[in-house]
């Protein structure tokens, strides 16, 4: 498991609220981890601060699920 | 009885006298306020004035980056900002049959606009704190209209139903959202009309007289209040029974 997994499950799990084993790759912020719309502009926000990046507004629509998250982050470190 | 110590307040249109009374209702409760408008004279006296916990903070509103580097100033230099008072404004009053594109772009630029760009720039520090109050100074025109004021109406109805949208959004985060609406409020703007003319417009209003500074303040203070947590989306009139909504 890779750092930036280990980071972004940690928010996930703080801001969502959810058991870490259901954080998996194709978990679905909204479908699979009960997210609304406005905790996925949160959950985009939280990984802008943890990583020193930005994330613009048409990619962070491309943010569905947990694999993307990471999969986003670790192109754009 | 309304404590803001601790919260940081940011006011546009500080240097105005609604805005000004605004932000020493806001800073005689506790508050450190930042104060935001085009003319720095009045706002450096009024800073002075208040003494500790006042910041001046010059911003022109039709420019959109001066505008979108506002809301991070302030943050800078108060370390937050926990309640947001949108009152800067302008009028460009014409006779709607010869309103110019400039007269109607000028007058949504500056006050919805420059509006909606803030309330963005404050909000996400606001969601993470779990808590923000944006007061937006809406006007009695925006729910009644007023002949000659066709753009300035629909800026200060406009806010109105912005206003609603974003608190419908942010509720769960513990932000507010909402607006004053003043009927009209004797300012420097008002003093020069002439005693006739005070005449009729006192005669328009069930109270009698124009409205204070003070009452739009105290408003205000209000809806920034902890206690007014559970209000949201709402407008409050203040106008001396001039149009009961």
């Amino acid at each position: 498991m890779s750092d930036v997994a280990d980071r972004v499950r940690k928010i996930v799990v703080e801001h969502l609220g959810v058991e870490e084993d259901k954080v998996v790759e194709s978990a679905s912020f909204i479908d699979d981890l009960g997210a609304d719309s406005l905790d996925t502009v949160e959950l985009v926000m939280a990984f802008e601060e943890e990583f020193g990046i930005e994330i613009p507004d048409d990619a962070a629509e491309t943010i569905q699920t947990f694999g993307d998250a990471v999969k986003f982050i670790k192109e754009a470190q | 009885m309304f404590d803001l110590t601790g919260k940081n307040a940011l006011v546009t249109g500080a240097s105005g006298g609604i805005g000004g009374e605004i932000a020493r209702t806001l800073h005689a409760a506790g508050a450190t306020v930042g104060l935001s408008g085009t003319r720095e004279a009045p706002l450096e006296a009024l800073a002075a004035d208040l003494g500790e916990r006042a910041h001046v903070l010059p911003c022109n509103l039709s420019d959109a980056a001066a505008v979108d580097a506002l809301p991070k100033q302030a943050a800078e230099t108060m370390g937050s900002v926990d309640i947001l008072v949108n009152n800067a404004g302008i009028t460009r009053d014409q006779l709607f049959m010869r309103m110019s594109d400039d007269e109607w772009a000028d007058v949504i630029n500056v006050n919805l606009t420059s509006t909606m760009r803030l309330c963005k720039g404050v909000i996400r520090g606001m969601m993470k704190a779990r808590w923000g109050r944006i007061v937006n100074i809406s006007s009695i025109v925006g729910a009644t209209g007023n002949a000659g004021q066709a753009n300035y109406a629909a800026s200060k109805a406009g806010m109105v139903g912005m206003s609603k949208s974003i608190a419908a959004e942010v509720a769960s985060r513990g932000i507010t959202v909402n607006c004053v609406a003043p009927g009209f409020i004797a300012t420097a703007m008002t003093d020069k009309l002439t005693d006739d003319q005070k005449a009729k417009i006192d005669q328009q209003i069930p109270a009698g007289r124009m409205g204070t500074p003070e009452e739009i303040a105290a408003a205000a203070l209000y809806l920034a209040s902890e206690q007014a947590g559970y209000v949201t989306g709402t407008t409050l009139h203040v106008n001396g029974g001039m149009a009961m909504l």
